[in-house]
Formats: structure tokens, C-alpha cells, sequence
């Protein structure tokens, strides 16, 4: 079936492609720290039942919701440096879109999470003479977090994806660098084909593994 | 102990507390009683601020529950409450339910904290449970555990509201047992529940509730013996037939 393909030029060409790989999985990584983090503080500030912060962050998460993430990119791309007057890397604009538009995910998996934790679990920690901090931290993280876990990882395993999304800003993630070669040596099924499969194991793996965690911590 | 003077409560133009008062001693068991939507829950929940309320006030041990200098979270710590759907903290042991706010709150050593739960779950008949999560536990099992939870902190006073009504009938004893026993024991128990056989063995008092007042507040042989009210007759005609 594959007479006539050359899967040779992968592994000649498998350093440029290594490079591709690290730069996604330094992008993923830190966007899915970054957006994690930002989305933690947006829910809470929009559970924290001040209205006009409350207000702010459901315009921000419904305003970014409704955007393209490609369209996220290019503002980031071209508008900070413009605004702020600075230039700073094509990584760093990148990284920055992602984590604002990630955020806006993440914070409602993770309001979700937080909201469904019963309302008479908050009732008995403070029954039992807890602080409403005390309470949050030993009764309804734990718990919320348990639920949030599985929807976290899935959103992260999208997130990955859309990493590949860079090539439009020129970065060479692992998709661009494959992309590369594939022109350059004129291997385009074989290329593409790699990449394919590993996004599939990448994937797939953490598919399996947001499966068992959601088996191990359902309560 | 437990002072409600004039209590009112409000959620928008519906009164749900209506001039409530009463008073529990210390080592007294009062039942309140009533029709659903009647207010008792609310009543019950007010007493340690887990609801506000909007007019009146409430003192336990002599510090108001309602004023804003009041450190609630101590004072509920001083309040033991059991919940009618048990609401035992399901990431955690039926053992370590008990421990966690006597060392959150309390400030007691991981080692005096277990043994007290060991004991106290020994009380209940659980010392196997220990080690078991609530989705492990019967339902009765899981409110032993949540009254063991509650007296871990060395109540002045319990609170129970409906502690049997989501039970299965078979298991509305087991938890009624323990319930008469601290009551024997002399403890401070404000109970709303519909067990009528439960007020007759241990209650000295019985508070009937109607839309939101509280319409009766007579000793046990009063209440069952002749009831003022006409309300709180028909109530008694009603669960006492079957």
C-alpha cells in the first residue's frame, strides 16, 4: 500500500521536527497553566457576587466566547505591539491570546464546578463552625475540583490542537515544521500523515486518561 | 440556653417567621412540630445564623446570634447541627467527617482529634465504618455519623432538623436510638421532626408551627392531652390515626 512513499524523510529530518514539537508543547503547556490560572480568578471573581465585577468578567467570557480563536491571534499579533508600542515575540503574543481566550473557557468549567457543589455541603461546614475560606478550601474545592477535573483535561486536549493554529503567525510548531519539510521535499502524504498519528497517540492517551480519572474521582 | 424573642423573617413580601418566641433551657428537648412550609427548618437554621432573619433576636448561651460584633463561626462551632439529607462531606471518611473541624476550628492535635472520632463512632455502634466513605454507608449509618461529626465539638447544644425524614423506616430507629440516649444524657436538643413517638419518650416540650407562628408551646402531656389549638388538633388527628 505504501510502495512509493519515502517515510525515510522523517527521520532524516527528525531534529527540525523535534523542535516543532517542543515549541507546542511549551506553547500548550504554558497556555493551559496560564489559562487555568487567569480562568480560577475569573470564576471566582464571578462568583463572588460583586455586581459590577461579576458583570465585567460574564462580558469578558461571553465576548471572547463568541470570537474565533484565529481571529484572538492575529489582534494579539498585530495590535499589542501597536498599543503598547513594544514588539515582543511572535511566542509571546501568541502565548498571551491563548491564555486570555482559554481563560474564558476554563473559568466556566470551573464556575460549573464550583456551583455544583450542593448548596447544604457549605450549610454543614459552617454549621460546624468553619470560615466561609475554610469552607472553600477543605469541603467545596475538593469536591469541585474532583468534578472539574475530567472537563479541564478534555478543553486542554482541544487546546493542543488548536496550537496548530500558529502557522498563521508564522511560528514553527509542530505542524509548520512538518508543513515545511513536506514542501521542501516534496513528502506531503508522508508528513502529514506523521503528524496525524501523533496527535492521534497525544490525544487519544489523554482521552484514555481523562476516562479513568473521571471513573476513579466521580463521587 | 436558647432564647427567640419576637423573631420575623421575611423573603420579599412572604412572611416565613412570624413574631416567634421561645426559649430552651439547659437539658431540655424540645420538638417542634408543624405542616410542611410551616417555618420550623427556617426557625431551626436561625438559631445558629445559618439564616438570617429580619426582626427579633436570638441568644444562645447569651451571645445574640443576629448582631454584627457576634464571631459566628465560634459560635456555631459551640452548636451542634444535624441536616435532614445528612450532608457528610462525600471526598472524605466516615472518620475523617469528625476530625476536621475539631482540628480546623478547635485546634486539636491530629492524635486527640482521631481518638475522639474513634470513641465517638464507637458510641454509635460504627467503629467498623471508620475507615468507609458516606456513598458506602446506609443512610442511617450516614447520620450517625453526621450527629457523631456534629458532637465531636463538645456541643453546647443540638440541633436537628428532619434528621429522619429521608430515611428508609427501617432505618428511622437506628438513628432515633442514639437520639434518645443523648437526650437521657441530659443534652440540650432542639429536634423538628414529625416523630410523634420520639416527643412522647424524650421531648419535655412541644412547639407546634403553622405559617410561620408558632401556635402551641405546651409541655408534652399538655400537648398530647388536650391541644388549645385547633390547628395543632387537626395536625395530631391527621399523623396520629395511621
Amino acid at each position: 500500500m505504501f510502495s512509493g512513499f519515502d517515510f525515510d524523510v522523517i527521520w532524516r529530518n527528525m531534529p527540525f521536527l523535534l523542535n516543532g514539537v517542543w515549541l507546542t508543547l511549551q506553547l500548550t503547556i504554558m497556555a493551559v497553566t496560564g489559562g487555568i490560572l487567569l480562568g480560577l480568578i475569573l470564576a471566582v471573581a464571578r462568583l463572588s457576587g460583586i455586581k459590577p465585577l461579576a458583570w465585567g468578567v460574564a462580558a469578558y467570557v461571553n465576548f471572547l466566547r463568541s470570537m474565533p480563536l484565529i481571529l484572538v491571534i492575529f489582534w494579539f499579533y498585530t495590535l499589542v505591539p501597536k498599543l503598547t508600542g513594544t514588539s515582543i515575540s511572535g511566542f509571546y503574543s501568541v502565548l498571551i491570546a491563548f491564555i486570555m481566550f482559554e481563560a474564558a473557557y476554563y473559568s466556566e468549567i470551573i464556575r460549573a464546578g464550583i456551583s455544583s457543589v450542593k448548596r447544604g455541603q457549605i450549610s454543614a461546614a459552617m454549621a460546624l463552625g468553619l470560615t466561609n475560606l475554610q469552607a472553600m478550601r477543605y469541603v467545596v474545592l475538593p469536591q469541585a475540583i474532583r468534578n472539574m477535573i475530567p472537563v479541564l483535561l478534555t478543553q486542554s486536549i482541544v487546546m493542543l490542537q488548536d496550537t496548530s493554529l500558529v502557522y498563521v503567525v508564522g511560528l514553527r510548531d509542530f505542524l509548520t515544521s512538518a508543513e515545511i519539510v513536506a514542501s521542501r521535499d516534496n513528502r506531503p502524504t508522508e508528513l502529514y500523515l506523521f503528524v496525524a498519528l501523533i496527535f492521534l497517540v497525544v490525544c487519544f492517551s489523554a482521552s484514555r486518561l481523562v476516562n479513568r480519572l473521571r471513573r476513579k474521582y466521580t463521587l | 440556653m436558647i432564647e427567640i424573642k419576637n423573631v420575623s423573617k421575611w423573603y420579599g413580601t412572604f412572611r416565613v417567621l412570624d413574631d416567634c418566641s421561645m426559649a430552651i433551657a439547659k437539658g431540655e428537648v424540645v420538638v417542634i412540630c408543624g405542616p410542611s412550609g410551616s417555618g420550623k427548618s427556617t426557625l431551626i437554621k436561625c438559631v445558629n445564623g445559618l439564616e438570617p432573619f429580619t426582626k427579633g433576636e436570638i441568644t444562645v448561651d447569651g451571645i445574640s446570634v443576629g448582631a454584627r460584633s457576634t464571631n459566628l463561626p465560634k459560635l456555631r462551632s459551640r452548636i451542634g447541627m444535624v441536616f435532614q439529607n445528612f450532608e457528610l462531606f462525600p471526598h472524605m471518611t466516615a472518620a475523617d467527617n469528625i476530625v476536621l473541624a475539631q482540628q480546623k476550628v478547635l485546634g486539636r492535635g491530629a492524635e486527640e482529634a482521631r481518638a475522639k472520632a474513634q470513641e465517638l463512632l464507637a458510641r454509635m455502634g460504627l467503629s467498623e465504618q471508620a475507615a468507609k466513605f458516606p456513598a458506602q454507608l446506609s443512610g442511617g449509618q450516614q447520620q450517625r455519623v453526621a450527629i457523631a461529626r456534629a458532637l465531636a465539638m463538645d456541643p453546647i447544644a443540638m440541633l436537628f432538623d428532619e434528621p429522619t425524614s429521608a430515611l428508609d423506616p427501617e432505618m428511622i430507629t437506628e438513628v432515633l436510638d442514639v437520639m434518645v440516649k443523648l437526650a437521657e444524657e441530659g443534652m440540650t436538643m432542639a429536634v423538628v421532626t414529625h416523630e410523634m413517638g420520639f416527643a412522647r419518650r424524650v421531648a419535655h416540650r412541644v412547639v407546634f408551627m403553622d405559617q410561620g407562628a408558632i401556635v402551641e408551646d405546651a409541655t408534652k402531656a399538655d400537648f398530647f392531652g388536650k391541644p388549645r389549638s385547633e390547628r395543632a388538633q387537626l395536625f395530631l388527628s391527621k399523623i396520629l390515626t395511621h
